[in-house]
Parts: C-alpha cells; structure tokens; sequence
C-alpha cells in the first residue's frame, strides 16, 4: 500500500479524512437506502418524510408490484435471466476463441484483423443499430430475443475479446507450445489448457456480461414488443406510464428487486469486481 | 509451433465465428448505415438515395438537433470533470494508507454498478421531483425547493448529479494508479525534505496523468452516448422544453419514433464523426500534458 511519503499520516489527518469519506459514503449511500425504506414503508408516508426509517414495516408495495402489470414481475425476471445466462454463455464461448485465435494461432492477414477489432472498440453502436434493426427485422427476429443474444455468440462484444487477449498474452506460450509438440490439437490446447487457466477472466467477463445485459435498457427497448417478452427493465418503463402517482410505493419495490441480483453479485463478487476494473479499465 | 497452429485453414476455422460477426454485425451494418445517411428512408419502401440532403438539415435546418448538441456538449463538459475529479480526490484520501479501506472503496463503488439501471432513474425523478426527497429534506432548513425535475433550467443538472454519484469505477482505476507509484519516489522527496502539497503537484500528478488521461477519454465517450437516465426521467420526450434532449434521444425518436432511418443515420455518423475527433484530438495534445515512462 503506498502511503504518501514514508511517514503515516498523523491523527489529526487521519481524523480528518475520516469524517470526510464518512460524510460522502452517506450522501453516495443516502438515495439508495431512502429507496429501500420507501419500498417497506406505508404508501402514505413515502412523500411526507425524507428520514430512512419507516414508522412500520409493510410488504404492500411489493404484492401490489409485483402483479402491478398486465404480465406479473416474476415473467420479466426470468427473460432478464435467461437473456442474461444466454449472453454469458455466448460472449464466454466466441470471445475466448476469437481471442485464443489471435494470441495462439499463426496464420495470414492475423495482424490486420487483430487491428480490426482494436477499431471496433470504440465504435459507438449506434452506427451500426439501424442497419442491424433493419436485418432482424427481415429475419422476423424482432420480438424475440435473438437480436439480444444472437451477436454475444459471434463475439460481438470486442471489449471482451480485448480483455481475453491481454490475459491470454501473460499464459506463457511454453506450456501451449509443449503441448503441440506432444501432436496435441489448436482445438484441444483451447480447451483443455487455455481455458483452464483463464478461469479468472473468464470469471469476470462472465460477471460483467451478466450486470450488463442486465441492466441494459436500450437494446430491449428498440427489441421488444410485446409485453409478455419485457425484461426487468422495461418492465419497470411501462410500469411508470401505468402507474399514477399514488402507486410509488410499488414502483420503487420492485425498482428494489430489479436491483437486488445487481447487489448479490457485488456482494459475492466485490473482490473480483474491483480487480476487474483496476486492471482492464472498464468503465463502469 | 507445430504445423497445425500454422495452417492458415485452422487459423481461419477459429477466426470464423468472430469474422462473420465483424463481417455481417459491424463492418457491413457500419457501410450500410453509411448509405442510408445519404437516402430517404422509412422502413416501409426501399431507401431513396437524397445526396447530401440530410446533413444539409440537420446542419441547417434541425433546431431540435442543435438542441441536442448543446445539452450533449453540456452535460459532457459538466459531468466528466465533475465525475473525475471527485474520482481523483476521494482515490487520494483512501490512498492514505488509512483503516476500513474496503469498506469505503465499496460504498463508493457500489452506485456506479447499480447507475445504469432503470431503477436508479426512477429514483432520480422521485428525489429531485416536486415532492421529492431533496425537498424535503431542504424544507427542514426552510428552504423551498424547486421542481428540479421539470423546471428546463435545472432538469440537466439532475442528469449531471445522477453522472457525478456514479464516480466509483473511475476512482477504482485512479486508487489502482496510485498504487503503482514506486514509494522510493515519495521516500526521496520527503528526504529531500518537500512538502506534502509539493509531493502530491511534483510526483503524484505527473506520475497519474496517464490514468488521468485514459479516464478522461473512456467517461467522455461513456458520456456522449448516454441514454437511459434522459430516457426515463422526461419519459422519452428529452423535455421539458428538449432540456434533456440527449443527442442518442433525439436519434432514438427520429429511427423509432418517426421512423426516418435516413435521417437517423446521418445522426449516427455524426456522432462517430464527434467521437473520432473528440479522440483524435486527445491523443495528440495528450502528449503535451500525459507523462510517460521512457
């Protein structure tokens, strides 16, 4: 841990700093657990008190919530969850091989395609969005979730294959090289020693997919129709337009658990999350 | 290297699923979407190719575009420096080698994970609204609040704070960068007998302008494509008065609202065009400020 200098701070800076980064983990905390309180809290009492601790505890918002819409909540959290369990497995799956192809295999033009990728990185989508929504359309794709995750199996989600490729650049190439002087296969050595020993990117481009697709909005959005086909999120959307103002109560439970799978994976994850971001720079 | 992991057809076999994907899902929708900025198009009949006649409206003739320009540029040029430099001066408080590290680093980080969500926007709108939290809570200092929300000349503002709260992941890459200053370059400037506020101007800052730097361009970009929190807090509308008229808002409602995917594409390659020279030009001044190790 490099400290400023090689002394420790005194207590009076020690003090200090404490109550600083105490005053802004309330006001960072501050919305989110006035949120959870409103969503426990009595209707009524949701406008009149800005305090986080509810005069009782009721579970009201989350019955009247939860089949708040024509299709009940418990339909949009599995097409979240299948959504999201599907692009995990598929940006697992293509993004290690593209990026297994790029650092392990030799062959013609390798170099100009690995540029290539490089270049999409930073390519808003929104270039390409009406294009695609134009072919999923002709496919009769639009209102399922093939366009959702479809691409992640065609390793659509350059960052990853990035991310896969730095980590597969610190596997020393001994022990691959080995391998194949043994007559062991490109297939084989991907699957038996790649990804073995990758397991902790793997681990974090699986997590990151998974709060992504999660928390995506856009793509959903522009995909699905019908509401029988929502997810989370947009699930939430319609909520809003149908609700009236008397129903922020359950508006903000079920805001609640469409975060509470978002907070197990923190909580479960915290170590591997950080570490995710400190090295690889992701940006959220 | 075995003759297997040399053949150019093992090679290609490989590369093939992520080919088709940069073939038919980038490359090709990139071209495509390239044409349609350049035609007249609904969906319903092919595209009618109308030369330059878009960018020649939007650069005209499209009020509402230059709306959405300046509360894109707005909302980028407050929130990034805003985010990171909230980012940078919590990442050097906890890098003061001080207890409870983790926990603080969590706290901080966590409303950047939740940020994205829709949940989180409709909190938005509840907290800065009429009756929300924040005016309730200024009404106890007697103060009365406005309706932040809908009033045209604070409801960016909102969207500026909602990017602020979410300063967790690039503080996460600041305290990394911290971190990776060698000590015995603080030991000699301490020797030598340097303050702290000349330590943290002479060593720290110079030594974190690289990190400095590529936070800067990821949350720049990250900004200029935001979409969601608009979305939800003007209910698609970008309102009231187009005051959170979000550059990707507005092309949402030309392509999935009015369904002018020309028009919508030349939005698009603008913003590509935005982007490309916003990085450009980062990373050729970068060289006058980013301090890098030979």
């Amino acid at each position: 841990m490099s400290d400023q200098g090689i002394t420790p701070p005194s207590w009076p800076v020690r003090t200090i700093t404490h109550v600083l980064l105490i005053a802004a983990s309330v006001v960072m905390l501050y919305p989110l657990l006035w949120m959870l309180s409103a969503s426990v809290r009595p209707e009524a009492e949701i406008f009149d008190s800005g305090s986080l601790w509810p005069s009782a505890i009721v579970w009201d918002s989350f019955v009247a919530g939860w089949s708040g819409l024509r299709v009940s909540f418990g339909q949009f959290f599995l097409n979240s969850l299948v959504i999201a369990v599907i692009s995990v497995i598929g940006n697992l799956m293509a993004c290690s091989l593209a990026a297994f192809t790029f650092t392990r295999l030799d062959f013609p033009g390798r170099n100009f395609w690995f540029a290539m990728m490089l270049g999409t990185l930073m390519l808003p989508y929104h270039v390409t969005l009406i294009p695609q929504y134009v072919m999923f359309l002709n496919t009769g794709w639009v209102d399922t979730i093939l366009p959702l995750v479809g691409p992640k199996f065609l390793a659509a989600d350059a960052f990853f294959v990035f991310l896969m490729v730095q980590f597969f650049r610190g596997i020393p190439r001994e022990i691959d090289e080995a391998a194949m002087m043994d007559g062991c296969s490109p297939w084989r050595i991907y699957w038996k020693i790649m990804l073995p020993l990758s397991l902790p990117v793997l681990a974090t481009a699986a997590i990151f997919t998974f709060i992504w697709t999660w928390e995506d909005f856009f793509g959903p959005l522009i995909y699905l129709t019908s509401i029988g086909n929502y997810t989370v999120q947009l699930g939430l959307r319609s909520f809003i337009d149908a609700s009236s103002q008397s129903s922020w109560g359950a508006l903000f439970a079920m805001s609640v658990l469409s975060l509470l799978p978002l907070f197990l994976i923190f909580i479960i994850f915290q170590r591997m999350l950080v570490e995710g971001i400190a090295t690889t720079g992701m940006k959220r | 290297m075995s003759h297997a992991a040399r053949s150019p057809l093992a090679g290609y076999m490989f590369l093939l699923p992520w080919l088709i994907g940069f073939l038919g899902l980038t490359l090709g929708p990139t071209l495509y979407s390239l044409y349609l900025s350049f035609t007249s198009y609904n969906l319903l009949s092919p595209p009618v190719w109308v030369g330059l006649e878009n960018y020649v409206r939007l650069f005209t003739a499209d009020a509402k575009f230059w709306a959405s320009m300046r509360v894109t540029f707005v909302f980028v040029i407050l929130s990034v420096p805003l985010k990171l430099s909230f980012a940078l001066a919590i990442a050097i408080l906890l890098d003061r080698g001080i207890r409870g590290l983790p926990v603080y680093r969590a706290i901080f980080y966590l409303p950047s994970l939740l940020g994205g969500s829709v949940a989180i926007a409709i909190l938005w709108r509840q907290i800065f609204g009429r009756n929300g939290v924040l005016n309730l809570v200024l009404a106890q200092f007697g103060i009365e609040g406005a309706s932040w929300i809908s009033d045209p000349r604070y409801s960016l503002l909102t969207l500026v704070a909602l990017a602020v709260w979410q300063f967790g992941s690039p503080m996460i890459i600041f305290l990394a960068g911290l971190r990776q200053i060698p000590t015995d370059m603080y030991e000699a400037a301490s020797m030598d007998g340097a303050s702290r506020r000349r330590i943290f101007f002479l060593i720290t800052l110079p030594l974190l302008t690289p990190v400095i730097f590529f936070n800067f361009v990821i949350q720049t970009i990250d900004a200029f494509k935001a979409f969601t929190p608009a979305f939800i807090v003007s209910n698609g509308t970008g309102g009231p008065a187009n005051s959170t008229l979000f550059y990707t808002l507005y092309l949402y409602q030309e392509a999935f609202g009015n369904f002018r995917m020309g028009y919508a594409a030349a939005l698009a390659w603008v913003l590509l065009v935005i982007i490309a020279l916003f990085t450009a030009f980062a990373f050729l001044t970068s060289r006058f400020w980013v301090h890098y190790d030979e």
